[in-house]
């Protein structure tokens, strides 16, 4: 089986997956800061250290994400959809609608047991449904992002906070905490909004069981705990679901070697 | 006209305004003339205006503390200031803006929709038809008659892209006054194109990028403010313009949006009445239409 | 008086729009929502009180959410189609 490498070109972090007789081989991820395609670059090479792999063994290494037309050295591109779907399938075989929420944007894929994309939707250009919500509630909380999912856990209730612009929600828990609002029961407000928008933008897909939620956002469990309750389904989370765009990529790029 | 001011508390900075008082000292009243107050709790500002037979008499502008009626009693008192007139002289008063069922003297409470147009209808005249509201955390397109009857209406409070907040945010982030950045907008020699995304939250990361790329502040800031215009600018579409056409709000003292935004719909605006010179300060519209609708109010309960 | 609920952001415009000239307070819109997004409000015009149908506060910032399933582009929901006064409209521009 070849050896490939997707690149999943992020808004925020780049993310590489090598795969290596139909397994993952290594992952490695960078920020993207203004050179996103420097930070690919050094991602690959800090995957391919790790899978003690050389550069010229990867036949085929395909592109995904926001940026993916500013990947080096790739042989093509695969939709975030596409790379969702194949990537969802793979990781578990009774995956038929994958949640993938990242700092920036989120989407629903509804796909068939191939893992093959059958039809999705995207939100897009309003940082309220997305990643970059949490980070900057977070911030105002002065709380650390990866400590809002434990803290939300903790809360009954959700404090009362606008959720449909981040600039007005970040207003919103100043004044919260000046009132000496709880800061769980904000940091639960901050997961049920997001879980909110996600929600409704899976229900115009409709659900097709199981539902997997991957993207770097999937990491918190605060958010799964909000999405779960506002679903009403059991979610299924992969380990290191930021990669899934990648290694969707990847598998793309071994079924076309193959083919 | 007499003119009593209060000691600034702050520095002035553009939309941070003054508080005051102003009675007209050519106008007085009697005991047969219908008199009605106006009273507009916002959450920034609570102002105060006194009709006479629906000519104005006095008004008041001041901050909004953290309870309702007592800014409503604080701004009533201060109008009423060098008046000669009690509280129970008002035949008639409405209450209006975020705090209006808070307003604890008022008759009726009434939206500040329709207090603002049927205000800016008394400020500007009745060529007015179209009102574009841009306060700091909500933008209002306003379509109105000749008697400034609201015939449409929208109201943004879900995106900050446009309101004040969201240009505070911006103007913190390129490091530049709030009370400069009209003026540094229209500093460049070529106006840029529009950033591409409005999102306030997603615009830092592209003006950071255009800054590394080269372009000056002012560059940056214009085109920010051009997407902000644009957005402004599809609101009023929205509600369709018809001239005359007013911007109120704070906003409407940054010279870059405004220029920009005559200049996206084709239309100039009509100029505000600048109070530090006797005119009637359109922050105190919906005070205006408020004691407006209250003399309609009276007379109509009077069977008139 | 045409009031439009909803929003216009980075991702489109999303309105549903309600004329209360026209509203004769029937409150058919209202039971017909499949997401009880809709309300009956009290309107001060010309000097009245009216009651009127709305879209809620907990729906009117979210809309684009609250409505998409109803596909409003087509101007053909259950809102538009039930009310005999045609006081509702949609317009829905998503980018």
């Amino acid at each position: 089986m070849p050896t490939t490498a997707g690149i999943d070109m992020g808004i925020q972090t780049v993310k590489v997956v090598i795969l290596k007789d139909g397994a993952v081989a290594a992952r490695a991820k960078a920020a993207s800061g203004f050179e996103p395609a420097k930070a690919a670059e050094q991602a690959f090479d800090e995957a391919l250290k790790s899978a003690k792999i050389p550069k010229e063994q990867v036949t085929q290494i395909l592109a995904t994400g926001s940026g993916m037309d500013m990947a080096p050295n790739s042989n093509g591109n695969v939709s975030m959809m596409g790379a969702d779907a194949k990537a969802g399938v793979y990781l578990f075989p009774t995956a038929r609608t994958i949640v993938d929420v990242g700092a920036e944007e989120a989407r629903a894929v509804k796909c068939d047991e191939r893992g093959i994309m059958i039809d999705f939707v995207v939100n897009e250009r309003c940082a309220a449904g997305a990643g970059t919500f949490i980070e900057a509630m977070a911030r105002a909380l002065e709380v650390k992002l990866e400590d809002m999912g434990p803290l939300s856990l903790k809360a009954e209730r959700a404090s009362p906070i606008n959720a449909s612009c981040v600039i007005f929600g970040e207003s919103d828990v100043v004044s919260l905490i000046h009132r000496q609002e709880s800061k769980p029961e904000i940091a639960r407000a901050v997961f049920d909004a997001m879980a909110d928008r996600v929600s409704s933008m899976v229900h115009r897909l409709g659900i097709n069981l199981d539902v997997i939620v991957v993207g770097g956002v999937a990491k918190d469990i605060g958010f799964i705990e909000s999405l779960k309750r506002k679903l009403g389904v059991n979610l299924l989370v992969p380990e290191y679901p930021e990669y899934v765009g990648a290694l969707g990529a990847a598998l793309t790029a071994a079924g076309r070697v193959k083919g | 006209m007499r003119i009593m001011t209060e000691q600034p508390k702050t520095t002035i900075e553009y939309w941070r305004w003054q508080e005051y008082h102003r009675v007209r000292s050519d106008r007085s009243w009697k005991n047969k003339d219908v008199i009605t107050a106006g009273i507009d709790v916002g959450s920034v500002g609570s102002k105060a205006a006194i009709m006479i037979d629906g000519d104005i008499y006095a008004w008041a502008v001041t901050r909004t503390g953290s309870n309702s009626p007592d800014s409503a009693k604080k701004v009533l008192g201060m109008v009423l200031q060098d008046t000669d007139l009690n509280p129970s002289d008002i035949q008639y008063t409405v209450g209006t803006g975020y705090g209006r069922v808070n307003v604890p003297m008022a008759n009726k409470a009434i939206t500040e929709i329709a207090c603002h147009a049927k205000g800016a209808n008394y400020i500007w005249g009745p060529s007015v038809r179209t009102i574009l509201d841009v306060g700091g955390q909500d933008i209002k397109a306003i379509r109105c008659d000749e008697t400034g009857r609201v015939t449409s209406f929208l109201m943004n409070d879900k995106c900050a892209a446009g309101t004040g907040r969201g240009m505070e945010v911006f103007a913190d982030l390129l490091q530049i006054p709030i009370e400069d950045i009209g003026k540094v907008s229209l500093s460049i020699d070529e106006e840029p194109p529009p950033v591409s995304c409005t999102c306030v939250a997603f615009a830092k990361t592209e003006a950071i990028g255009l800054l590394r790329k080269g372009w000056s502040r002012e560059k940056v800031l214009a085109a920010y403010t051009r997407a902000m215009a644009i957005r402004m600018a599809n609101l009023v579409n929205r509600v369709g313009l018809e001239k005359e056409f007013v911007i109120t709000g704070g906003q409407s003292k940054n010279m870059g949006i405004v220029s920009r935004i005559e200049n996206i719909l084709g239309v100039k605006t009509l100029p505000s009445p600048n109070w530090r010179e006797g005119g009637l300060d359109p922050m105190i519209a919906g005070a205006a239409g408020a004691a407006l609708l209250g003399k309609a109010l009276y007379l109509k309960s009077q069977g008139s | 008086m045409i009031t439009h609920y909803g929003y216009i952001d980075g991702s489109g415009e999303y309105f549903i729009i309600i004329d209360s000239d026209k509203c004769n307070g029937c409150r058919k819109c209202v039971e017909k929502c499949p997401q009880n997004a809709m309300e009956m409000v009290t309107e001060f015009i010309d000097l009245e009180d009216k009651t009127v149908a709305a879209i809620s506060e907990t729906h009117r910032k979210k809309i684009r959410y609250t409505c998409a399933e109803c596909k409003p582009q087509n101007n053909k929901t259950p809102c538009v189609l039930e009310c005999k006064q045609s006081a509702v409209s949609c317009v829905w521009k998503p980018l």
